[in-house]
C-alpha cells in the first residue's frame, strides 16, 4: 500500500483533537471520556442535518452503503463547517477487517478527504488486527480496557433508558438521569476509577439502582425490537430518527447492546480458526480477549438483574438461538448474530421487529432478509419488517410500513 | 354513521356506512395532492346527500392520510390493516388479498398465519408503473386493457423497477413490436413482480381477492394474476373502497362534521418540506445568467437561398432530430419530434417534405447517429454512420474550439466526454438508474399541466426548491408526491427536479473529484439543458460557468451533419441518400420474429425495404444475418464455457450429485467435478443455456435487491431437483482461493453465504440431501478434516485415503483449468496482436461468463472486431508487490484483486482495453469500479463500465463499446 496519506504521529496526541463520528450518543460520549483519560483530545460530532447527506453524496460513490456515505459525509461536513482547524484535527474510524465492504471505509474516507482538499487530516483506524501504521495511537491494553468499560456503561444506560422511558411518571426523567450519570462517569474515567472490573460492577449497579428508583406508571406499550446493520440500527441520522418515531407511536423498544457485537467479532476469529485454520497465536490471544469480554458481560448482566429489571439474554444464549438456523461461519457484517438477535427478541416478548439496513446491504441479504421466512416458521407470531434506509428513500413510506407492523401487532 | 377516508398517493376515497355496516355513500377522486381541499369537497358532497348528518365516527387511512390525520386530530388506521378488517367482515374465508395502489402494492395473508406485506422501495408493479408504461406507449392508461385483450405474443420485461422496464420496452418499441403485445407483457410483468416480490416464496392459494384501482378496472391484469397464481381470483363489489370501508369499520372517534371543514381549511398546506437554496439569489444574477447564455449561438442560414446542404439525422430512443447545414456550417433547417415508436416514417415524411419545399437544394452528404443508426442508414441509404458521442463532440467543437468537457443530458441518456488535445480522452455514460432523467422532467411537467418551457420558467425563481434526492426517477417520483402533500408549490418542484437531475448526472455519472477536474471550457447540451433551471442548477452546483448552445437539443444531428460534410469534402463521395423518386415508392415492413439459431432466442425485428434490402435488429451476433455460426476464435468467454461444459458426469458407484452452476461454481466446477468424479459420483451440473432458469426459482427469492447472479441460484437448485437429483453440494465459503495477490482472500458476502439463503427459503430442499457446510480450499489439511466430517455424516463408506486421493485430483484439475484459461487467453492475445486486432479485457467475476448474466455482450464485442479475454487470463501478469504498491483500497477479495491486476496490466499495454462488467446491486463494485477507473485513468486509458441485470437490452452496451472504440481511434 502506498503510504502517501498523513500519519497520526506521537506529537499529534498533544496538538490534535480526534473527531469521532456520531453513532451511539451514550456510548460515544463515554468513549470520548475514555480517550480523554488516556491523554487524547476528542470530540463526538454533532452535525446531523441534511447537509451531512448532501456532502456524503458529493464525496462518496453513491452506490456505496449508506453508513459509509453518512460517516464520511459527517466528517467532511464538519471540516467544511469551519468549526475546526483542519491542521489541528484527526479523524477516527473503526475497521473490522471482515469480508464486508465496511473494511474499506477508511480508504473511501481518505479518497473523499483528498477530493475535498483535506489531504493533511490524518485518519486513525480503530482496529484490533494491527491494520494501519499510526505511531501516535497505540491501542494499549489499558486503553482497550477503558474503551470496553465505556461500552459496558453505554449498554447499561441504553438498556435502562429503553426499559424505563416508556413508563416514566415524570416525562424526561430517564434521559435526565442518564445525562447526569454520563457526566459522573466522565469524572470517574478521568480519575482512572471507571475501568477496573470491580469499579464497573459497583458503578453499573449504582446506575441500575438509580433507574429502579425512578417513579413509573403502568402503561400498555407495543414492544418492538430493533436490529440490523450496526450503524443504521443505532444512529438516528441513519434511520431517520426511528427511536423518536417509535416513542411517539406508543412503543417500548429494545436495541441489543454493543458488547454483543464486540463479542461476536472476537468469536468470529475463533470460529474461522476451527473452520479454516489460521494463526494459533492469534487464536490464543483472541481466546483470552473473549474470556475478558465474558467477564465484562457477567458483570453487566449481574448489575442489570437488580429488580425490577431482568438482564437481557447473554451472548451465549443468543448464540444458541441461531443453531440449526444459520451457520456460525456466516460472519461478515452482522452475520449470524443478526439472525440470532431476531430470534432472541421474538422469543422473549419483542416479537415485533424492525430490521434496519442500508439499501442493498450485502450481508443482510443473507442474515437479515434471507432468514425472515425461516424465523417466521420457527416463531409463529414473529412480525418482522425489514426496512431499507438510503439518502433518497421516502420517509413516509418507511413510517407507513412501521405503522402497518404496529397495527398488525395490536390485532 | 361510520365514515372512512382512504387517501392514497393519487386518489382519495370516502365510504359512509350506516350502523348496520351497509355502504350508504361512496366516492373516489384524484386529489392532485390537494388533500385538504379535496376532503372538504367530498364532505360537502356528503352534506348535500345527507344534510341531517351532523356527527359521525370517522377515521382516515392511506399513505397520504398520515399527515392530515395528525394535523386535524383524526384517527388514523393503517391501510393494509383497514383492508384486513373490511375483508374479514365482508368476505369471510378469504385467504389472500392482493391490492395494487398508486405507489404501493400489498399482499395480505389472512387466517391463522396472518401476514401483511408491502412492496420494497425499489419494486415496480404498481399503478404508477402502469401509468408510466402507458405514457411510454403513448396510450391512455384506460386503453391498456383493450390493447392487452388483442395481444398475440408476449415478451419478458424486467419489472422490478419502472426505469428498468423502460430500458426493455423502448428498444422493443423501436424495433416495431406491437403495442397490443407490449400492453399484455406489461401486465404480466406487473403480476410477476407483485407475486414474487411480495409472496417471497409463500404460496398464494384458496380464495383470493383483488382490490384497488388497477385490478378493479383492468380485467386483463386480473387475468395475468390468475395465470401466474394458477387460480381464479375474485374482484368483489366495491373493490375500490375496501380500505375506506375498513377505516369506517375501525372508526372510534366521534367527529363534528359541521366543524371539520374549518379545521381542514386551517390546515391547508403546511409548507414544511426539506428544501435547498433558490437557484437565483437576485434579479441581477438572473439577468447576468440570461445575457451570458444568449450569446452562445450557432448561426442560422437562409434555406430558401441555399443550393447545397448536408444533412445529419439523430435517431434517438424516443426522439428524432434532424439538422440541415450549409457547406459553411450554418444551420439551414431543423426538425425535432418524438419518433412515436417508428422513426422510419417520421424521417421519410421529413425528407419528402424537404424535397418538395426546397427543390433547388441539393443534398451533398448525409450521416446518421443514435440508437436507430443502422436501421435508418439502411432504409434511406444514408452515406455515413457515426457513434453519438463522436457526433456530440464534433458539434461542440464547432461552437467552442477548445472545449475540454461536454455534458449531454438527453431524454433517456446522460453522456459526458472529456477532451484532451482535441481527442476524446474519457467517456462517462449513465447506467440504468440514471436513465430517463430528461424525459422524466418533461413527463412531470405534462402531468402537472404545463409545457416544458413554462415548467422551467416558473422554477427559475422558486424560493425553496424541494430536495427530491438523486437516486433515480422512481425515488424522485415518490419524493415529489410527498413534497406536494407537504404543500410544495409547482415552482419549487420544478426547481427541485432540475437540481435532482443535475446531481444525478454529477454524482452518479461523472463523479468529478473537484470542479477543476471537470475542465475550463465546458459545453452542455442535449434537450434537457434547454431548461434554464437545469442549466442554472448545474452551474450553481459546481460553481462554474458553462456554454450552452442555442440548439442544445440538436447537437447530435448537427454533429452528424458536420461529419457528413467533412467526410464528403475529403472523399468527394456522391451522396446515396434516398431521393424524391426513391421515396415515392418507399416501402417498409416490420416483422417480429424469434431467432431460433441458438439458445439466446433473440427477439429479432426484420425490416424489409422497397429495394428488397432487409435489415435485422435485436440480434446479438451475426448469425441471423450471415447464417454462419458465430466465430469464437477470439472469444475467451466462450472458450471457458466450453471447458466447463466438457466436464460431463461419469456414472459411478455412488450415484448422482448435483452442482448448481452459478456464482463461484463457475470458478470451482473443475475442482468439485474432479473430486466427486474420483469418488465415484456422477456429477450433474445445472445447465448454462436455459433461459427458463430464472423464472423457475423466482418465487423463492427473499431479497429483491440482491444481484442477478445470486437470484439465478434459486432456479439452478430448482432445475436439479426437477431432474431428480436428491443430493446437492453447494458449500458456504467465506474465503476464496488464495492467490497470494492480496491482503486477504475473501469472497463477497453474497457469494460466500448464498447457500444459506437457499436452505432457508427453498422448501423443496427439505426432501433432498443438501450439503452446504462451511469450508475453504486454502488449508488442505483443514479441508480434508472438514470433508471427512461431511462424509461421516452423508457418505460413511468413503475412507480417508480415498478422500485424500480425490482431493489431490481436485487441486490438480483446478490448477489445470486455471492454466488452460491462461494459455487460451495468451493465444488469443498473441494472435490478436499479430493481426493488429484490438483486445478487450472483459473484466468481471467468474460467473459473468454465464450468457444468462452477460446477455452475450462477449459476442457483441467480438462481432465488433475485437479479441476478447477475461480478467483471470491476464491478472497473473502483475505481481502482488507491483499491484499493492499502487492500490488505494483495501485489497481483500480474490475476485476483486484480479480486477485490479487486470486494470493494471491493461494500463500497461497498447491496443488493450478494459470493459468492466458490473452486476446491479453489487455493493462491492462501488469500490472496485472507482479503483479500476483510477488505475486506468492514471495511465491515460478509458474506463468503460457495463452494468447488467435482468434487462435484456444491449443498446446501451453497444453505445458504450462503440464510444470506447471511437475514442481509441479504432472506429472511423
Amino acid at each position: 500500500m502506498q503510504e502517501t496519506y498523513p500519519i497520526f504521529t506521537k506529537e499529534m496526541k498533544k496538538t490534535h483533537t480526534i473527531l469521532i463520528p456520531g453513532m451511539l450518543p451514550l456510548h460515544f460520549t463515554l468513549l470520548r471520556a475514555a480517550l480523554r483519560s488516556c491523554g487524547y483530545k476528542a470530540e463526538v460530532l454533532q452535525n446531523t442535518d441534511r447537509s451531512v447527506i448532501e456532502t456524503g453524496l458529493k464525496y462518496v460513490n453513491n452506490d456505496i452503503c449508506y453508513p459509509a456515505l453518512l460517516v464520511i459525509g459527517q466528517f467532511i461536513n464538519a471540516l467544511e463547517s469551519g468549526k475546526y482547524d483542519p491542521d489541528k484535527v484527526a479523524l477516527i474510524i473503526t475497521q473490522t477487517g471482515g469480508g464486508c465492504r465496511a473494511s474499506n471505509y477508511i480508504y473511501l474516507l481518505r479518497k473523499g478527504l483528498a477530493q475535498a482538499g483535506f489531504n493533511n487530516v490524518p485518519v486513525i483506524s480503530l482496529n484490533v488486527s494491527g491494520m494501519e501504521d499510526q505511531p501516535g495511537f497505540d491501542l494499549s491494553a489499558t486503553m482497550l480496557r477503558r474503551f470496553l468499560a465505556a461500552v459496558v456503561y453505554g449498554d447499561a444506560l441504553m438498556y435502562l433508558i429503553n426499559k424505563t422511558r416508556p413508563y416514566e411518571a415524570v416525562q424526561g426523567a430517564a434521559d435526565e438521569l442518564a445525562q447526569s450519570w454520563l457526566s459522573r462517569l466522565d469524572g470517574f474515567f478521568q480519575s482512572g476509577k471507571a475501568h477496573a472490573l470491580s469499579s464497573i460492577q459497583k458503578l453499573s449497579t449504582a446506575i441500575t439502582r438509580d433507574f429502579a428508583d425512578l417513579p413509573v406508571n403502568t402503561r400498555k406499550k407495543i414492544k418492538v425490537g430493533i436490529v440490523g446493520e450496526i450503524y443504521i440500527k443505532y444512529a438516528a441520522l441513519g434511520n431517520n430518527n426511528l427511536e423518536k418515531f417509535l416513542q411517539k407511536q406508543n412503543c417500548e423498544y429494545m436495541v441489543p447492546g454493543l458488547l454483543n457485537f464486540i463479542m461476536y467479532c472476537a468469536d468470529t476469529y475463533l470460529t474461522d480458526y476451527k473452520l479454516y485454520g489460521g494463526s494459533l497465536l492469534k487464536y490464543g490471544t483472541t481466546k483470552a480477549a473473549f474470556w475478558y469480554l465474558e467477564r465484562l458481560e457477567k458483570v453487566l448482566r449481574k448489575a442489570l438483574s437488580t429488580p425490577p429489571f431482568t438482564a437481557p439474554a447473554s451472548y451465549a444464549e443468543t448464540k444458541a438461538m441461531a443453531k440449526g438456523v444459520i451457520g456460525y461461519g456466516n460472519n461478515m457484517g452482522e452475520g449470524w448474530l443478526l439472525t440470532a438477535e431476531m430470534l432472541e427478541l421474538a422469543k422473549n416478548g419483542y416479537n415485533n421487529i424492525i430490521c434496519a439496513q442500508p439499501f442493498g446491504c450485502l450481508p443482510n441479504h443473507i442474515a437479515g432478509r434471507g432468514m425472515i421466512n425461516r424465523i417466521k416458521e420457527l416463531v409463529e407470531d414473529a412480525n418482522i419488517l425489514p426496512i431499507d434506509y438510503d439518502a433518497s428513500a421516502s420517509k413516509v413510506n418507511q413510517e407507513n410500513r412501521i405503522k402497518l407492523m404496529l397495527a398488525t401487532a395490536q390485532s | 354513521m361510520q365514515i372512512g377516508l382512504d387517501i392514497g398517493s393519487t386518489t382519495i376515497k370516502i365510504a359512509v356506512l350506516d350502523d348496520a355496516g351497509t355502504l350508504q355513500f361512496a366516492k373516489y377522486e384524484r386529489h392532485y395532492s390537494q388533500i385538504a381541499e379535496k376532503m372538504q369537497q367530498l364532505l360537502a358532497e356528503l352534506h348535500l346527500k345527507m344534510p341531517l348528518l351532523k356527527t359521525a365516527h370517522m377515521a382516515v387511512s392511506g399513505s397520504a392520510g398520515i399527515g392530515i390525520a395528525e394535523s386535524c386530530g383524526l384517527q388514523f388506521v393503517q391501510e393494509v390493516f383497514a383492508e384486513k378488517v373490511c375483508t374479514e367482515r365482508l368476505n369471510p374465508g378469504t385467504e389472500a388479498v392482493i391490492e395494487l395502489g398508486g405507489e404501493d402494492a400489498k399482499l395480505l395473508f389472512l387466517g391463522r398465519h396472518f401476514d401483511a406485506r408491502m412492496n420494497d422501495s425499489c419494486a415496480g408493479g404498481t399503478g404508477a408503473f402502469i401509468d408510466q408504461m402507458a405514457s411510454l406507449l403513448s396510450v391512455a392508461t384506460e386503453d391498456m386493457n383493450a390493447l392487452a385483450q388483442q395481444a398475440s405474443t408476449r415478451y419478458t420485461i424486467a419489472s422490478r423497477c419502472g426505469v428498468f422496464a423502460k430500458s426493455d420496452i423502448q428498444p422493443l418499441l423501436n424495433q416495431g413490436a406491437a403495442k397490443t403485445d407490449l400492453a399484455a407483457s406489461i401486465f404480466d410483468a406487473v403480476a410477476s413482480q407483485a407475486v414474487t416480490g411480495l409472496a417471497k416464496g409463500r404460496p398464494i392459494t384458496g380464495k383470493v381477492l383483488y382490490l384497488g384501482g388497477p385490478l378493479t378496472f383492468m380485467s386483463e391484469l386480473r387475468r395475468s394474476f390468475d395465470k401466474i397464481l394458477k387460480i381464479e381470483g375474485h374482484c368483489p363489489e366495491n373493490s375500490l373502497y375496501y380500505v375506506a370501508m375498513g377505516a369506517a369499520f375501525c372508526a372510534e372517534n366521534k367527529v363534528d362534521l359541521t366543524e371539520l371543514p374549518a379545521r381542514l381549511a386551517a390546515v391547508g398546506a403546511q409548507h414544511d418540506f426539506d428544501h435547498l437554496d433558490p437557484l437565483f439569489a437576485s434579479q441581477a444574477e438572473y439577468d447576468e445568467f440570461m445575457e451570458r447564455h444568449d450569446s452562445e449561438r450557432i448561426e442560422h442560414g437562409d434555406i430558401s437561398a441555399a443550393a447545397e446542404a448536408y444533412i445529419g439525422i439523430d435517431a434517438g430512443s424516443t426522439t428524432i432530430k434532424i439538422a440541415v447545414i450549409s457547406p459553411s456550417g450554418q444551420l439551414l433547417d431543423s426538425f425535432y419530434q418524438s419518433n412515436k415508436g417508428n422513426p422510419v416514417i417520421a424521417i421519410k415524411e421529413y425528407l419528402q417534405d424537404f424535397y418538395i419545399k426546397y427543390p433547388h437544394c441539393r443534398i451533398l452528404g448525409s450521416a446518421v447517429t443514435g440508437y436507430g443508426e443502422d436501421l435508418i442508414r439502411n432504409g434511406f441509404s444514408a452515406d455515413y454512420g457515426i457513434v453519438e458521442t463522436m457526433a456530440h463532440f464534433i458539434a461542440a467543437r464547432q461552437l467552442q474550439p477548445d472545449v475540454d468537457f461536454i455534458l449531454d443530458i438527453g431524454g433517456q441518456d446522460i453522456k459526458c466526454l472529456k477532451i484532451h488535445n482535441g481527442c476524446i480522452d474519457n467517456i462517462f455514460l449513465n447506467e440504468a438508474c440514471s436513465s430517463g432523467c430528461g424525459s422524466f422532467l418533461q413527463t412531470f411537467a405534462e402531468i402537472l399541466g404545463y409545457s416544458a418551457e413554462e415548467f422551467a420558467r416558473i422554477g427559475l425563481f422558486a424560493d425553496k426548491p424541494v430536495n427530491l434526492g438523486s437516486r433515480c426517477t422512481v425515488f424522485m417520483n415518490s419524493s415529489v408526491k410527498q413534497a406536494q402533500k407537504d404543500g410544495a408549490s409547482v415552482a419549487n418542484i420544478s426547481a427541485g427536479l432540475s437540481l435532482s437531475i443535475v446531481k444525478n448526472a454529477l454524482y452518479k455519472v461523472i463523479r468529478p473529484g473537484s470542479k477543476e477536474s471537470i475542465g475550463k471550457h465546458i459545453v452542455v447540451q442535449g434537450g434537457t439543458f434547454l431548461n434554464d433551471c437545469v442549466l442554472r442548477a448545474f452551474e450553481k452546483e459546481m460553481g462554474l460557468t458553462v456554454v450552452r448552445p442555442n440548439i442544445a437539443g440538436l447537437m447530435g444531428a448537427y454533429g452528424a451533419a458536420l461529419y457528413a460534410r467533412s467526410r464528403q469534402q475529403e472523399t468527394g463521395h456522391v451522396s446515396t441518400l434516398a431521393d424524391a423518386a426513391a421515396l415515392s415508392d418507399f416501402f417498409h415492413e416490420v416483422k417480429a420474429v424469434t431467432c431460433g439459431l441458438c439458445s439466446n432466442h433473440c427477439h429479432l425485428t426484420v425490416n424489409t425495404f422497397a429495394s428488397g434490402k432487409r435489415f435485422i435488429s435485436g440480434n446479438r451476433c451475426e448469425r441471423p444475418v450471415t447464417h454462419c455460426a458465430p466465430d469464437d476464435t477470439f472469444n475467451l468467454y466462450r472458450q471457458k464455457l466450453q471447458l466447463l461444459e466438457a466436464l460431463k458426469g461419469v456414472p459411478g458407484k455412488r450415484g448422482r450429485i448435483g452442482l448448481p452452476l452459478g456464482l463461484n461454481m463457475y470458478e470451482l466446477l473443475p475442482f468439485w467435478h474432479a473430486f466427486f468424479t474420483r469418488l465415484g459420483f456422477e456429477v450433474i451440473t445445472s445447465p448454462v443455456y436455459d433461459k427458463t432458469i430464472y423464472q423457475k426459482g423466482q418465487n423463492t427469492i427473499p431479497s429483491d435487491t440482491v444481484c442477478y447472479p445470486a437470484k439465478l441460484m434459486h432456479g439452478h437448485i430448482k432445475w436439479l431437483l426437477e431432474h431428480d437429483i436428491t443430493t446437492i453440494f453447494y458449500p458456504c465459503m467465506t474465503y476464496n482461493v488464495d492467490e497470494n495477490s492480496a491482503e486477504n482472500c475473501y469472497n463477497c458476502p453474497v457469494v460466500a453465504y448464498y447457500p444459506e439463503v437457499l436452505h432457508a427459503n427453498m422448501h423443496d430442499l427439505d426432501n433432498a440431501t443438501y450439503i452446504f457446510d462451511y469450508l475453504g480450499l486454502s488449508n488442505k489439511k483443514v479441508l480434508l478434516k472438514k470433508l471427512q466430517q461431511i462424509c461421516r455424516e452423508h457418505f460413511p463408506d468413503i475412507g480417508s485415503s480415498e478422500l485424500k486421493a480425490a482431493l489431490q485430483e481436485a487441486y490438480a484439475a483446478y490448477n489445470k483449468f486455471e492454466a488452460q484459461v491462461k494459455e487460451l487467453g495468451q493465444n488469443i492475445i498473441n494472435t490478436a496482436r499479430s493481426q493488429h486486432k484490438p483486445i478487450v479485457v472483459l473484466a468481471g467475476r467468474p460467473y459473468h461468463i454465464d450468457p444468462k448474466v452477460n446477455h452475450s455482450i462477449d459476442r457483441l464485442i467480438t462481432t465488433m472486431g475485437a479479441a476478447l479475454v477475461s480478467e483471470d487470463a491476464v491478472s497473473s501478469h502483475i505481481s502482488m508487490q507491483e499491484l499493492n504498491d499502487d492500490l488505494q483500497v483495501l485489497n481483500q477479495w480474490t475476485y476483486h484483486s484480479r480486477l485490479y491486476a487486470a486494470a493494471k496490466y491493461v494500463s500497461q499495454c497498447d491496443g488493450m482495453y478494459m470493459v468492466h462488467l458490473v452486476s446491479f446491486g453489487c455493493g462491492c463494485d462501488a469500490i472496485t469500479a472507482d479503483e479500476c477507473r483510477r488505475i486506468l485513468e492514471e495511465h491515460g486509458q478509458i474506463y468503460t463500465q457495463i452494468k447488467i441485470d435482468d434487462i435484456d437490452n444491449l443498446g446501451a452496451a453497444k453505445i458504450r463499446l462503440r464510444s470506447l472504440f471511437a475514442a481509441a481511434g479504432l472506429e472511423s
